[in-house]
């Protein structure tokens, strides 16, 4: 998919993630790095937004706020292209150096409580993030919104097969 | 700050164009419609929209490629239903939220390796 993949490079360490539960989803992946320099680059709006943004998105960042402490808030704005922006706002629960971050997601009523804990082991770190819906619902809408937002073919193609799957009278 | 970021996941065009080439024929159309009511065998669906056996299978080979459809021999008779794609659509969607977390994390990895680089000689310049 990626080109960069194709690369001869270092292997990669895998991301996995597994649907704990009707409302929870838990994103796993070691980093070759102590957990002091992976909280840096979770903690820093600098480094934040260097990584949060892949380059094959084709989205920018325009603006990246972090203040990561207990109550502080964070406020990321993306451009979609075509002057679409989208604001991602919310604030920080716990700030636990090197250890662990836990955030709200305000954006929507949908939106998760997110904690992410670092753990460290032989110069490595473990990363562990649990995402907490408020909802089931919640957690199917935020998954289909992917799809969702593929664009306009695919909304033509998704009324389409549920027109086609509907009772008929 | 993350899941609505999936929009940027990249959609596999390929299953799109699949879809779209599927659903371009009204009788391919006309077969999801039915299939949706109930399962069918080919030979029914032939006799529903007049037509030979091996044009039915033609039609309906190319909602099996694209996944709207899927097919199941027994004994003599290939029935027909709906999917997998409706089915797998949770596991689809998260193979792409956990690529989008991949990508991140990919570039998270270059970040990580330049502060130790960056540790590692502030470390020296201190000795």
């Amino acid at each position: 998919m990626d080109a960069r993949e194709s690369e001869p490079s270092r292997a990669k360490n895998r991301t996995t993630v597994e649907r704990k539960s009707e409302r929870e989803l838990v994103v796993t992946r070691s980093f070759n790095a102590p957990a002091r320099i992976v909280f840096e680059a979770w903690t820093k709006p600098e480094l934040l937004e260097r990584w949060w943004v892949p380059k094959s998105a084709g989205v920018s960042l325009l603006s990246c706020e972090a203040d990561v402490r207990v109550g502080g808030g964070y406020r990321f704005v993306f451009d979609f292209g075509n002057s679409n922006t989208m604001v991602f706002h919310g604030k920080y629960l716990e700030v636990t150096p090197h250890s662990r971050l836990v955030w709200t997601n305000e954006e929507s009523e949908d939106g998760a409580l997110t904690s992410v804990t670092f753990e460290e082991k032989a110069g490595k770190t473990l990363l562990v993030m649990h995402e907490r819906y408020p909802s089931k619902e919640a957690l199917d809408r935020s998954l289909a919104g992917m799809e969702a937002g593929m664009g306009e073919n695919f909304d033509q193609l998704e009324e389409l097969l549920v027109a086609l799957r509907a009772p008929s009278a | 700050m993350s899941y609505k970021l999936n929009h940027m996941v990249q959609y596999s065009k390929a299953q799109l164009d699949a879809s779209f080439a599927a659903l371009s024929d009204v009788t391919r159309r006309g077969v999801l419609e039915q299939l949706g009511r109930a399962d069918a065998s080919i030979t029914d669906l032939a006799a529903k929209f007049h037509m030979t056996l091996t044009g039915m299978k033609k039609h309906v080979g190319v909602l099996e490629q694209a996944g709207l459809v899927s097919t199941e021999k027994v004994g003599r008779v290939r029935t027909c239903t709906l999917g997998p794609r409706r089915l797998d659509e949770e596991t689809a969607w998260i193979e792409r939220y956990r690529q989008l977390w991949a990508s991140r994390f990919d570039e998270l990895d270059e970040v990580l390796e330049e502060l130790k680089r960056k540790e590692k000689v502030d470390g020296r310049k201190r000795e």
